[in-house]
């Protein structure tokens, strides 16, 4: 492989690394911080992607952004309303919604699976544009990708610092306690909620805008991707301060992205990418549990044979 | 002060498992009391404990603080004014926070966008160091990281920041090691009398009930079987709950950990 081909390589990486990034840190604070595991996630990142659509095919690029992460959301307020107020389990109010939103995101876009964006402004485009003329022109993707992931770690850092932030760290820790502090868990879940799926709703508008199209089924996965980059994050920097944990996240949808390209490279099917982010969730959840049951069968072994000698 | 009228609590109602755990239970505690409550396993001190917490809502009867109905009033509201440990340590603080941040919770100082000011942080440099334990030096450390007693120590901290009407102490020295149980029953009781808070208190331990507080319950099957207190309390021995307990309720005292109680002394 050339050094062309390599830097070619590491650059769609590292694009597709932060658009995915920015479902990766609203896993962070749903999964890492509030201890939800969001199943809505692949709805809400395909949701994103088609209000952002719709929006900038209507001649607002700027507006597509907040829109779609005003969708985002509304999708979270709804998740944390059936799973707080409403009685449904966790896992189950997120694969409801998850259900629902593909009937709502088919409304959006008119009954249309498939929306083309080739012609269209999007904030990719505009910043092109506004570039053309200086020496970084050529990374407008880049650029705008960098600037949303670094917007919102710098948001995420302040944000978990404050007195709600830390109310919902403690939510996701030990609920009892958040309670004795006299505040609601309710509030706190909902708050988390609806902050981290206006993440996942920005992170599918940027993909679609990105790949100028935008396709019904361009979430599915999108939260085993998602949890197994913010997993391999976590074996760099999990045990370190909110704002290292949070660039950790990002590191980890880069490292899960080139390992990827990679594979392709040598020849692995596209198709087995789905397969290869269920995989690497199986390894680090299960990994350490593995573990001691290794040191179980060890010692268990030992014991049999002990036996067999007495 | 508190006041509880005649409340009542069953679980699992109109199942095989159906147990009544609390049995049209009254109780008035007055300012400033400190009250130890035993009973054998099972006999509702617990529960009891769920009930003026607002854990859960009780079937029946009415709970008052301070003359101000809040049979109703959700959990959380109610912590701003009653403090509660439990005998798991693990259970009143974050682990995966720092000290200064489970402390800031606690504290409830500011606005919800308010970061921890560095005047939060003298304070809570203060309040720490009155612990003895020297965890005023270890304030940006995970909880986690701390021992059983000092996550003890560090829960009455919070939950006497604010210092509440009431504290409900649930065993909350039982799973620590003898000096360190000793180490936080003295906090306890510091803490307690510095601020005049009023206090319950449940242990499994005979003789620290009768020597702490100025009251004693023993608790059945979901009642108060014996209310206990000035004169008649000042003699009491160990024995005398002992048989009280058989008079009250018809039956022996035959839990092991509060025979244990009874061999110690």
């Amino acid at each position: 492989m050339s050094l062309d081909k390599l830097l070619s390589l590491g650059q769609t990486a590292l694009e597709l690394g932060l658009v995915n990034a920015l479902t990766v840190l609203a896993l962070f604070l749903s999964y890492s911080m509030l201890n939800v595991c969001d199943l809505s996630t692949d709805g809400c990142f395909t949701l994103g992607a088609a209000v952002g659509a719709i929006v900038a095919l209507s001649g607002h690029p700027w507006l597509s952004i907040p829109a779609a992460m005003l969708a985002g959301s509304l999708s979270g307020f709804v998740t944390a309303v059936l799973q707080t107020r409403m009685g449904v389990q966790s896992l189950l109010a997120g694969i409801v919604v998850n259900t629902g939103l593909y009937s709502v995101n088919m409304a959006i876009t008119g009954n249309k699976a498939q929306l083309n964006m080739n012609k269209t402004a999007t904030v990719f485009s505009l910043t092109k544009d506004a570039l053309k003329n200086s020496p970084l022109g050529g990374q407008y993707k880049l650029i705008v990708l960098l600037v949303a992931v670094a917007l919102v770690i710098v948001f995420l850092s302040f944000f978990l610092r404050t007195r709600l932030g830390l109310a919902i760290r403690a939510t996701g820790s030990n609920a009892d306690m958040v309670r004795s502090s006299s505040i609601n868990p309710v509030f706190t879940t909902t708050v988390g909620l609806c902050i981290s799926n206006a993440f996942t709703g920005l992170s599918g508008c940027l993909m679609a805008q990105q790949q100028k199209s935008f396709d019904i089924n361009m979430g599915s996965g999108m939260v085993t991707v998602a949890l197994a980059s913010l997993l391999i994050g976590g074996v760099f920097l999990g045990r370190k301060g909110i704002s290292l944990r949070a660039i950790g996240a990002v590191l980890g949808a880069f490292i899960f992205r080139l390992v990827y390209a990679l594979a392709l490279r040598l020849n692995m099917p596209a198709f087995m990418l789905k397969a290869v982010s269920s995989v690497i969730v199986v390894l680090a959840i299960s990994g350490p549990y593995l573990k001691e049951q290794a040191v179980l069968l060890a010692r268990r072994y030992k014991a049999s044979k002990e036996r067999g000698l007495a | 002060m508190l006041r509880l009228n005649d409340i009542s609590k069953t679980f699992h109602p109109g199942t095989a498992d159906a147990k009544l755990a609390l049995d049209h239970l009254s109780l008035h505690v007055r300012p400033g009391d400190f009250i130890s409550i035993i009973g054998a396993n099972g006999a509702g001190k617990s529960t009891l404990f769920n009930a003026i917490c607002g854990s859960f809502f009780t079937d029946t009867g009415t709970v008052y603080l301070d003359g101000k109905n809040i049979t109703m009033m959700p959990e959380h509201k109610r912590a701003k004014v009653i403090g509660r440990l439990f005998q798991d340590p693990m259970r009143g603080s974050a682990p995966d926070m720092s000290i200064e941040e489970n402390l800031a919770l606690a504290a409830g100082n500011g606005g919800w966008l308010s970061h921890i000011s560095a005047a939060d942080k003298k304070a809570f440099r203060e309040r720490l160091s009155l612990l003895g334990m020297g965890l005023e030096d270890r304030m940006k450390q995970p909880v986690g990281l701390l021992s059983g007693g000092q996550r003890q120590a560090l829960t009455l901290l919070m939950a006497t920041y604010h210092v509440p009407k009431v504290l409900l102490l649930d065993e909350h020295t039982a799973a620590l090691d003898p000096g360190t149980a000793e180490k936080v029953l003295n906090l306890t009781r510091s803490i307690v009398e510095d601020n005049h808070i009023t206090c319950l208190m449940i242990t499994h331990n005979m003789q620290s009930a009768l020597e702490l507080g100025n009251r004693t319950l023993m608790m059945d099957r979901g009642r108060i079987i014996y209310d206990v207190t000035g004169e008649e309390r000042s003699h009491l021995t160990i024995h005398d709950l002992t048989d009280k307990f058989r008079q009250a309720s018809g039956r022996a005292l035959d839990n092991d950990r509060m025979l244990l109680g009874v061999d110690a002394k």
